[in-house]
């Protein structure tokens, strides 16, 4: 999260002074002067070599037979290169507990359940935080603490209550104030839980950035006669997209890289296990077939990477906005 | 798991197409009753437990592939032929999730525990449902000690599905051979036969690793009880298992002195990978590869260490490697064999769920499971032995079902979790690793024993 906590932090800033004008806009000149100094940019791509080397050594490695890799290192390869894709094979096509076809179809349950819960969130909270920040109603400074609060609850303090709530229902004596949902086996209950725990976060964060925009536009287009929800729609969300962007890319990650909330909710069904509860048991009971463990990690980073990639100007301008253009 | 009452509430209130859509769930039963269509040819023999067909029971475990795929083909004729569907799923994670959808009312049909302890921890939220009569006649196909591990407070739940033996010492038959040792029969030829390798200078008698990611220190656990069930027999065993011995009981120091005379002793370790302390340090996984590569004479580890064997390796009394049953510390206690076990309970007590207890309790189903694969050992005397094609099995099974044998089940298994999953396995490693004192560890561990 510590990513995150960086992002909020650069996220409203720049947009205020955007606004308001009144502080002088903050000179490009040492940003960029500590950025074209060599010394900097040596660090910056050493330090970029040492963070690489473990992703290198586990390529190698998921490329290396079992043997060779119980027996020396990875960078033994480059003088005794003795590569093959055998891995790969085993952890594509060798099916495995009644779901045949290995790999795949988790990877598709991957999708079906990052997706949906990262647009959810993005739909839910962005409407929360122009709600919370531009609709006028009594108690709403109230409701945004409380929310903003409630990113203190760690997730595991709320994994068995909300699977009573999801299989047994509330109940007020003998009044049922929540039906049982019969979820299980489906997506809907990790859908559900993922949102749920995203919320705070994401409500908070785009609050700060939404609340910024320029009170003229919001005034100019009430004026104009546009409904709030016209307002979001065509004002607000627009302006927004990098935020979004750069929020929808670290849901979607965590969501993809999640194991608890699958293995909670998607509880008892292959059928809708997502691609790291595969992973996980990749290596059999005993660990003997860890080797496997690389090949997997490979595949399971790439949608996030082409998700990053794809995102990747949205959430650069999405941390900086503002901040060099003055 | 009330599927009629559920069914009733959620379409009236939440139907939604995200939550309708892909539900799968319960659903129609078909013909429970006696109009059971007769199963003929291959499958008259399933006849019993016919009459569900297009049902789904659900099933969770701690065991994996390529373990489970076994598990799975053994009741693949039972499928096809009743119709009834088992969705198998395996996870490491299973001790702390199995609690959390319990609790949580998300509770699988069926869940195969390992331990004894965590049977008892379910059996207290009220959900585990007792087994049908057909489950509880074969259970007299177990000798009656296993059939209290699948007890709590005297009440079967739970019956045993394997079996596997921990008292075994893995070794290298040529090493032995060369030295002029035969196989040790008694603790005293043990330590002779490890003492006069430790002199020959060639391979050290010894290698171990106690490592096992959170789970680091089982191995030693296992040492220790072999030794305490070797030296002073079941009934003090049983006493330790209840706290009754304490840790800092003269009895278990002793043990644990004996122990440090062979898994601690300098000469004796780590062959091919390092001093005693390298022993903390290494993965139970990795301990055996010395005895391949000629450095290491022996290796205790149950059963299941066959599996870590690389392929191609010969598991023969002239192979490669081999196995033999580890002998009394104090040759008065007759064939101590320390073992592990899986626990079938159910979680429901729908028709289907009973029907697939029933089978997977019988001898039917041991004996299919075994004909699967090799590696696998069931308890169950209805199983023909002939039937163990794997050497180790064979030796497994014959120890495991004799009658004059002074069969336990693993004590840290039937601790409480704090002390048998917790402190145990941290103060055991400690002493290993650090080379805490005897005194120090026992208090520890019995500081942490839930009051």
């Amino acid at each position: 999260m510590n990513e995150t906590a960086a992002a909020h932090d650069a996220e409203p800033d720049p947009l205020a002074k955007h606004v308001t004008d009144t502080r002088p806009a903050p000179a490009p000149g040492p940003v960029r002067k500590a950025f074209s100094n060599p010394i900097a940019s040596v660090i910056v791509v050493v330090v970029t070599v040492l963070w690489t080397i473990p992703t290198l050594g586990l390529l190698v490695t998921s490329l290396r037979p079992k043997q060779d890799v119980a027996e020396t290192g990875w960078w033994t390869a480059f003088a005794h290169p003795d590569l093959g894709l055998s891995n790969y094979h085993t952890v594509l096509f060798e099916g495995g507990f009644g779901v045949s076809g290995g790999l795949l179809p988790y990877l598709v349950n991957s999708l079906a359940i990052s997706i949906p819960a990262t647009v959810f969130s993005l739909v839910l909270a962005a409407m929360a935080a122009y709600a919370l920040s531009w609709v006028r109603f009594r108690g709403s400074d109230v409701i945004f603490f409380v929310i903003f609060a409630l990113q203190v609850v760690p997730l595991q303090m709320a994994l068995i209550p909300l699977l009573q709530l999801f299989s047994g229902g509330a109940h007020l004596g003998t009044v049922t104030i929540i039906p049982a949902f019969d979820l299980s086996g489906t997506y809907a209950p990790v859908w559900l839980a993922h949102t749920m725990f995203a919320m705070p976060l994401a409500i908070f964060l785009l609050h700060n950035f939404i609340s910024q925009l320029p009170r003229d536009l919001m005034e100019a287009a009430i004026v104009d006669g546009a409904s709030h929800f016209k307002i979001f729609r065509s004002i607000v969300l627009p302006l927004c997209t990098p935020a979004l962007a750069s929020f929808a890319i670290f849901e979607f990650l965590w969501v993809w890289n999640d194991l608890l909330v699958a293995l909670t909710f998607a509880g008892g069904t292959p059928e809708v296990a997502p691609m790291t509860v595969r992973l996980a048991q990749l290596s059999g009971s005993f660990g003997g077939r860890w080797e496997l463990l690389t090949a997997g990690a490979f595949l399971s980073i790439i949608i996030p990477l082409i998700v990053f990639f794809s995102l990747q100007r949205y959430f650069v301008r999405g941390l900086l906005a503002g901040s060099v253009k003055g | 798991m009330n599927a009629r009452r559920r069914l009733l509430v959620a379409p009236a209130v939440l139907a939604l197409a995200l939550t309708a859509a892909c539900s799968n769930s319960s659903g129609g039963s078909g013909g429970g009753s006696g109009s059971a269509a007769a199963l003929t040819g291959d499958c008259a023999k399933f006849q019993p437990y016919a009459g569900h067909s297009g049902t789904k029971v659900t099933m969770f475990a701690s065991i994996l592939s390529p373990e489970s795929d076994n598990l799975e083909k053994s009741w693949a004729d039972f499928s096809k032929c009743t119709g009834i569907k088992i969705s198998y799923e395996g996870s490491n994670d299973f001790e702390s999730q199995l609690p959390v959808r319990v609790t949580g009312g998300n509770a699988p049909d069926f869940a195969i525990i390992p331990q004894p302890g965590l049977l008892a921890q379910m059996v207290k939220t009220g959900k585990v449902v007792k087994p049908p009569a057909g489950t509880v006649a074969n259970e007299d196909k177990w000798s009656p000690v296993w059939k209290t591990y699948g007890s709590v407070n005297g009440t079967f739940y739970a019956a045993p599905m394997s079996a596997n033996m921990k008292s075994l010492v893995w070794y290298s038959p040529k090493i032995l051979k060369d030295a002029g040792i035969e196989v040790p029969k008694t603790w005293a030829d043990l330590m002779a036969a490890s003492d006069k390798l430790a002199k020959a200078g060639g391979a050290k008698p010894w290698c171990g690793g106690i490592g096992s990611g959170t789970a680091t220190g089982w191995p030693a656990t296992d040492w220790l009880e072999e030794i305490v069930l070797g030296s002073y027999g079941g009934e003090v065993y049983d006493q330790w298992v209840d706290h009754k011995v304490k840790f800092s009981d003269e009895k278990i120091t002793t043990a644990m002195q004996t122990l440090a005379g062979w898994m601690q002793n300098p000469a004796w370790v780590n062959g091919g990978i390092g001093d005693v302390k390298s022993i903390a340090t290494t993965t139970f996984q990795d301990a055996g590869a010395p005895i391949l590569a000629g450095k290491c004479a022996m290796l205790q580890q149950a059963s299941f260490y066959e599996a870590q064997w690389p392929k191609g390796t010969k598991v023969a009394a002239d192979g490669d490697v081999f196995a033999f049953h580890l002998p009394a510390v104090n040759p008065a206690v007759p064939n101590p064999v320390e073992g592990g076990g899986e626990f079938l309970a159910a979680f429901s007590d729908r028709p289907e769920v009973q029907a697939v207890q029933d089978y997977l309790s019988s001898s039917d189903w041991a004996s299919s499971r075994v004909k699967t694969a090799s590696g696998w050992v069931s308890a169950n005397q209805g199983v023909d032995k002939s039937l163990y094609t794997d050497p180790i099995d064979q030796l497994s099974a014959s120890k495991l079902t004799d009658p004059t044998a002074t069969f336990r089940f693993d004590a840290s298994d039937l601790m409480p979790a704090a002390v048998g999953s917790g402190q145990e396995w941290k103060s055991l490693t400690a002493w290993f690793a650090e080379g805490q004192s005897i005194q120090r560890v026992t208090a520890d561990i019995d500081a942490a024993w839930p009051q």
